[in-house]
């Protein structure tokens, strides 16, 4: 099977639960990578929880998207069939891997923003995602406190853990800022109530890393950073189509296949 | 299971000239009358050897056993397929972490039994040193692997150590989940296009034997089967769980329209078994002796895992003393 267009021209709900489904695959799916890597048996524990709460969001939120697209799609049509420039995902969330303080820093940045926004959309006037937000709202709330646990640890541990701490913050920075942009399509939500507005939630954000970062020992970096954007409207870095090529390797091999 | 430590040698001595006849005595008394053995009960040495060898080395096949499964998790073809195989291979971590806690219950560190790991002195599951060429693996390990490793590890919930006997209660439970979403794997496969049916064939064939040799040698060549049985740590021979584990599992493959690499299977119609052809052991002694198709990329890449995370875990160590230094510093608040 070809490869399907959904996102483009796609009407705010379902441009809207794309990308919140997108984000929570990518980011799931970069969790995923850790099986068997991680460095400790605790860790491979909880590093899956989160990655199954985060590919289980995907799971409800494209079943919805491909209801609102109404084109009889399935969830796995959505996942496994675009191409990276149709997907709509936060470019935060695919940013690679790197060693564990840059994994656990990602999951902190995504989460602090992540659990305000499920809060608020909690009250959508759109019932699936508010329903979707009420369970993700719950879940998100334990890998904000995981990742900041280790946040904490790895700020103020050794040496190596600080630099290599040091080193993600000004790696991953940069992509905090699109989490809080709006379009047209976000704005036509917003003022209908059906999604919260992501700069209101900046106050709590920015308090939550502060928060962390304190008891961290690691300084908040300057207002100002140069922010990257794009991946809300298809524009990605370049590991975003090599995961998408493993990933999506067995449904484009075998066209047309149930598994 | 994992349980391939049953069948190496141990030092099989009853008593050693240290240990009290009366509490040998004592002690072989209480098994023999199902009494659960606990942690604080006074246990004969090669007792607790070989319960701590068993237990860790099933721990071992549990975290190498996350390997060949982990190589298909970043390509599971539907996400729901994603999320269960990434669930199952997470509770092989669970089972690991709890095993290692049920060793631990008889005077070992997890640290000692992860070392011996790494060194390469410890043993686990041979069958993790077989690689995973294709998505129908993932079904045949559930299917074959889990299948064999429930019909060794169900005797193991009566075992007579109690921690380990609890320990396996939780683990068969799940075993049998993924022993469930395997064979759905293959039925799914085998219902498929031809090129999935194939596929599952080809999976088939090249994990029935080495399933089989995941039961330890013919019971012949199994030199201290009796004392493991007297002492209730093994239950059924080697040559008993591997026949009940054909007898259950060559209809099922069957159904699915498949058919057994094995040109001798065939149903007595007498005795109601399946017959199998003769299995070749030098394939299993060599993987045993770590010439395996993976056995070095197994062990490495758990090294470097270990290796890779050290800086982690001395942070961790740092931050908590930094945290109780921090603590015994501050004043105490008259408020409390």
């Amino acid at each position: 099977m070809t490869s399907i267009l959904v996102a483009r021209d796609a009407p705010p709900l379902l441009l809207h639960t794309l990308r919140l489904a997108d984000t929570a695959l990518v980011l799931g799916h970069r969790l995923s990578e850790w099986t068997g890597q991680a460095p400790m048996l605790e860790e491979e524990l909880a590093l899956a929880n989160v990655a199954l709460d985060l590919i289980g969001q995907a799971r409800s939120l494209y079943a919805y998207a491909a209801e609102l697209e109404g084109k009889g799609r399935t969830e796995d049509d959505l996942a496994y069939l675009r191409d990276a420039p149709e997907y709509r995902n936060l470019l935060i969330a695919e940013q690679p891997n790197g060693d564990f303080a840059r994994t656990v820093l990602r999951q902190l940045l995504v989460s602090a923003f992540m659990l305000p926004y499920w809060h608020a959309l909690t009250a959508s006037r759109d019932e699936t995602l508010a329903a979707v937000a009420a369970k993700a709202e719950k879940e998100v709330a334990y890998h904000l406190r995981h990742a900041g646990e280790w946040v904490i640890r790895l700020g103020d541990g050794t040496d190596e853990s600080r630099s290599r701490m040091e080193d993600a913050l000004d790696e991953l920075w940069p992509f905090t800022g699109e989490m809080f942009e709006t379009d047209e399509s976000d704005r036509a939500l917003i003022a209908g109530g059906f999604a919260p507005d992501p700069a209101a939630l900046r106050p709590e954000w920015d308090a939550t890393v502060a928060r962390v970062f304190a008891e961290a020992t690691l300084p908040v970096p300057q207002a100002g950073t140069w922010m990257q954007s794009g991946g809300r409207r298809g524009v990605h870095g370049e590991h975003l189509g090599h995961m998408l090529a493993t990933m999506q390797h067995l449904p484009r091999a075998y066209p047309g296949a149930a598994w | 299971m994992y349980t391939q430590a049953l069948n190496q040698k141990e030092a099989a001595a009853p008593a050693t000239a240290s240990e009290d006849a009366e509490a040998v005595a004592r002690f072989e008394a209480r098994v023999a009358a199902e009494d659960k053995i606990e942690p604080n009960d006074w246990m004969p040495e090669a007792y607790r050897r070989t319960l701590i060898r068993q237990i860790s080395q099933h721990a071992h096949s549990e975290i190498i056993g996350m390997q060949p499964e982990g190589n298909w998790v970043t390509r599971a073809p539907s996400l729901r397929r994603k999320a269960a195989l990434l669930a199952k291979v997470q509770d092989e971590g669970g089972h690991g972490l709890y095993l290692y806690a049920a060793a631990e219950t008889l005077g070992v560190s997890r640290e000692e039994l992860s070392e011996q790991l790494l060194s390469g002195k410890a043993k686990y599951s041979s069958i993790f040193n077989y690689p995973t060429l294709t998505w129908a693996d993932i079904g045949a390990i559930g299917w074959l692997v889990d299948g064999a490793a429930i019909m060794n590890q169900i005797p193991l919930c009566r075992t007579s150590y109690g921690p380990y006997a609890r320990a396996m209660v939780r683990v068969c439970k799940e075993e049998s989940f993924h022993q469930r979403q395997g064979y759905e794997i293959m039925l799914t496969l085998s219902r498929g296009t031809p090129e999935q049916k194939a596929m599952a064939q080809d999976a088939l064939d090249r994990w029935w034997w080495p399933s089989l040799m995941m039961f330890g040698p013919p019971d012949g060549a199994s030199q201290h089967t009796d004392t493991s049985m007297r002492w209730k740590i093994k239950r059924f021979t080697n040559d008993e769980i591997r026949q009940q584990f054909v007898d259950a599992t060559v209809p099922q493959g069957h159904f699915l329209g498949l058919s057994f690499p094995d040109p001798a299977l065939r149903l007595n119609e007498e005795t109601g078994h399946w017959e199998f052809g003769v299995i070749d052991w030098s394939e299993f002694k060599a993987v045993l002796a770590g010439n395996g198709p993976c056995n070095r990329q197994r062990l490495r890449t758990r090294r470097q895992a270990h290796e890779g995370g050290a800086w982690v875990r001395e942070a961790a160590l740092a931050h908590a003393a930094k945290r109780r230094a921090r603590k015994a510093a501050a004043p105490k608040l008259a408020a409390e």
